[in-house]
């Protein structure tokens, strides 16, 4: 398969990477084991799995708290994009639209997604709207940007010539300008997938009923530690994934990237 | 490959030419003022001047993206008003779109503007790689390409538009030397086969009197035309051209003319 006919090939196993987690696993456990202060009170790698295996593993509630996180992750993320990218595309290219819409956008972005909570909260008929209302926040003004800046950073010398060789308008948004901020797109994607993770764990510590925030809030509360690592591990392990597939897509529809 | 061009048409004149780009303080830059040459059908014509004395802005203004401040430039007569397939810039740095691959940056004008079904132009622009020394890399993205590929790509893609001017500003900078002299020798005997109208922006003597037939000199900034040489080396040219007696003079001529008008002491 040629290079430009859209092939994804697959990556080679990272092995350093695994290699580097698993040095950070021993790591872990050596510290708590040697009772290195700071550290004791904290359960170690082993005594963490050992729990999850025998409690979790075979908990239908931990795996529902998986799907409650993912969920209001999955919404807030998608309507983000579904937003943000058009909106995006429209500062970039429409200046008066630009001129008119651009400063209400820079005066909500600096605002942290956690204060919206009470607004969020007041507004939303229930605490799952308000979850996934936050989460869309977290994204929604990564993604506006970054395809805003992708917008601003095409070179002009591909118009040109796109003009120059007498396409439409039409054809010159789709085949020129779409490709070009699709990287943008990515790293907004991609930065918007972590931040969307951070803002839905501290919103379902703050107003949710379950989730892995919630999970890990509860291990808390209950001075359950093993929970609280075992809830954090489980949101690394959830943002891990959630990046991978970020990265997956993007590779897929900027294969000339590669 | 002489059916690509029609080697009669593509008379160039720029008249009292002046182009002032404003800036955000108030003021403005003067890039071109009281700019006037001709470019004759069929020749190639090499402008030559120093760093910043608006050979880019020049190109530019005839390729169609900038609008003049003031005086005319006419194509066989027909003011240029806006950008069109019949003046193809190349510009300094490449302009592959990197998300297409070769064949489809080459077919893309034909598609754009409806004058050739997918296939007649996927068909003629892999002809016309073929005889660019690209046969084998059409299908690949233009960042498999080395910078002297590119560049053939680049000629390609304008050629399958039959333009009635080629305009190529600087293309060769940032190529490796040797690159840079083989893409010279490989540009002139393109021209010498297609005779297409051309004017070849450059800031290197040696290369601009090897490709012209008429050289142009430029002021420094605000540019203006300040000297035209014609060049009566014989085609057809080649590395040894610039061997003979007849090239050095023509060499030492030009590096008078540079020497008394300045235009390159800030080089």
């Amino acid at each position: 398969m040629n290079a430009a006919s859209g092939g994804y090939r697959r990556r080679p196993l990272n092995w350093r990477g695994g290699l580097a987690v698993g040095a950070f696993l021993v790591l872990w456990e050596l510290l708590v084991r040697f009772k290195v202060p700071g550290i004791a009170t904290v359960p170690g790698p082993i005594e963490s799995l050992v729990v999850f295996w025998n409690k979790y593993a075979t908990q239908a509630a931990y795996w529902q708290s998986w799907l409650a996180s993912f969920r209001r992750v999955l919404l807030g993320f998608v309507f983000a994009q579904l937003l943000g990218i058009p909106l995006g595309l429209l500062l970039g290219t429409r200046d008066r639209f630009r001129e008119l819409v651009f400063p209400v956008i820079e005066l909500l972005r600096p605002i942290p997604p956690l204060a919206w909570v009470p607004l969020s909260i007041l507004f939303w008929p229930t605490h799952e709207f308000s979850i996934v209302f936050i989460t869309f926040i977290g994204a929604f003004f990564i993604i506006t940007i970054n395809v805003f800046d992708g917008v601003r950073a095409i070179r002009r010398e591909h118009i040109w010539l796109a003009r120059s060789l007498g396409a439409s308008e039409a054809r010159i948004f789709r085949r020129i300008v779409l490709p070009s901020v699709l990287p943008a797109i990515g790293v907004g994607m991609t930065l918007g997938m972590a931040v969307t993770w951070n803002v839905v764990i501290a919103a379902e510590m703050i107003a949710g009923d379950n989730g892995l925030g919630r999970l890990t809030w509860e291990g808390y509360v209950s001075h359950t530690s093993t929970v609280v690592i075992i809830g954090m591990v489980s949101i690394g392990i959830a943002g891990y994934l959630s990046v991978l597939v970020i990265s997956w897509l993007e590779r897929r529809l900027a294969p000339w990237r590669d | 490959m002489s059916e690509l061009t029609s080697p009669s048409s593509g008379h160039i004149r720029v008249d009292g030419v002046s182009k002032r780009f404003a800036q955000a303080d108030g003021g403005g830059t003067v890039a071109l003022e009281d700019c006037s040459f001709t470019v004759e059908p069929g020749k190639l014509t090499v402008l030559m001047g120093p760093s910043g004395c608006g050979k880019s802005t020049l190109a530019y203004l005839l390729a169609g993206y900038l609008d003049l401040d003031v005086g005319r430039v006419t194509i066989d007569g027909v003011p240029v008003q806006g950008s069109g397939p019949d003046r193809m810039l190349v510009f300094q740095e490449t302009a592959l779109w990197p998300w297409m691959s070769v064949v489809e940056n080459v077919m893309f004008g034909p598609l754009a503007r409806g004058v050739m079904s997918r296939q007649d132009a996927r068909r003629e622009a892999l002809e016309l790689l073929a005889q660019f020394g690209l046969g084998g890399f059409g299908e690949r993205y233009p960042k498999h390409l080395s910078g002297g590929m590119k560049r053939r790509a680049e000629l390609a893609q304008a050629l399958i538009n039959r333009p009635k001017v080629m305009i190529l500003d600087e293309p060769l900078r940032g190529l490796d030397v040797m690159t840079r002299e083989l893409m010279q020798e490989y540009y002139m005997q393109l021209f010498e086969r297609t005779h297409c109208t051309t004017l070849f922006i450059t800031s290197e003597l040696e290369e601009a009197i090897f490709l012209a037939d008429r050289l142009l000199f430029m002021s420094p900034a605000p540019g203006r035309i300040i000297e035209t040489m014609e060049v009566d080396l014989p085609h057809p040219r080649g590395f040894e051209t610039m061997e003979t007696a007849r090239y050095l003079e023509i060499k030492r001529r030009a590096t008078d003319v540079l020497n008394q008008s300045g235009a390159f002491q800030e080089v």
